[in-house]
């Protein structure tokens, strides 16, 4: 069962994100990307990682992926003109890319024989509960910075998009 | 056989941050891109959820809670950044901002 949902929602991801890459039109790619991250939210469950799981879908496939598509709408992004891509590009690309994927393909199989798996239900401490009292006893100093930095994100994104008032 | 592999896990991930990776290099749109990055960072966090899940530690959640908070900043400025550039250049394309070229 476990097997079955693993690879339902493994091969959703995939097929969205190559989606990602191939589609000409930017919607198109962000209504691909929603799909990745909601699979990718089920198999956070599948891990026992209930807060990220909702935490992906609130904040990812809720609050960024509307951001993307309010934005793609505002400056009306049309489909992606054709053009040739540098040469290099064009020669080296695939096959460098290629072989990244076998690497590491090849060195998780090597460092991560059979021998552990995942079952749901096999690691409950993913809850509300546990990340919150990891995230204000050993990560409070993290957490704190962390606030200051989507401040200073929030008060970047006004000064940049602001329209010039003098 | 009911369980899966924990190396499926991390290959789905290498999977997507490759896609990711492609995606970054390829496209010519620069909101594309943006997106890309945005799949590398999923990539990566499945990979931390992963490792938690093997160690059964929750350590790994809030490094994937606090790349998702990054990633929303990030998201926040680098829209707001295509914003200005497109108001002051009228394009998309990231083959047409190359000042810093020459």
């Amino acid at each position: 069962m476990d097997v079955i949902l693993f690879l339902i929602f493994a091969v959703i991801a995939v097929v969205c994100a190559i989606n990602v890459v191939v589609q000409t039109h930017p919607i198109s790619s962000a209504i691909s990307l929603v799909g990745v991250m909601g699979s990718l939210a089920v198999l956070y469950l599948l891990l026992g990682a209930e807060f990220i799981a909702a935490a992906q879908v609130i904040v990812y496939a809720g609050a960024i992926m509307v951001l993307f598509v309010f934005v793609i709408m505002l400056l009306n992004a049309g489909a992606e003109s054709k053009r040739g891509r540098s040469f290099m590009a064009q020669l080296l690309g695939a096959p460098l890319l290629i072989a990244l994927l076998g690497l590491l393909a090849y060195f998780v199989q090597r460092l991560f024989p059979r021998s552990v798996a995942v079952h749901f239900g096999g690691f409950t401490h993913g809850t509300p509960l546990d990340i919150g009292r990891a995230l204000f006893t050993t990560y409070l100093l993290p957490f704190e910075v962390t606030s200051v930095l989507i401040l200073i994100a929030i008060l970047g994104a006004i000064v940049l998009a602001r329209k010039e008032m003098d | 056989m009911t369980a899966v592999p924990i190396s499926w896990f991390l290959t789905l991930s290498a999977v997507l941050f490759v896609l990711g990776v492609a995606g970054f290099l390829f496209r010519r749109s620069v909101i594309t891109v943006f997106m890309s990055i945005e799949l590398m960072l999923n990539a990566v966090n499945l990979s931390f959820v992963t490792f938690s899940y093997q160690l059964k530690e929750v350590n790994g959640h809030l490094f994937a809670f606090f790349v998702m908070v990054v990633a929303a900043a990030e998201a926040a400025v680098g829209l707001a950044i295509i914003l200005t550039v497109f108001k002051n250049r009228g394009t998309l394309n990231i083959d047409d901002v190359d000042s810093m070229k020459n």
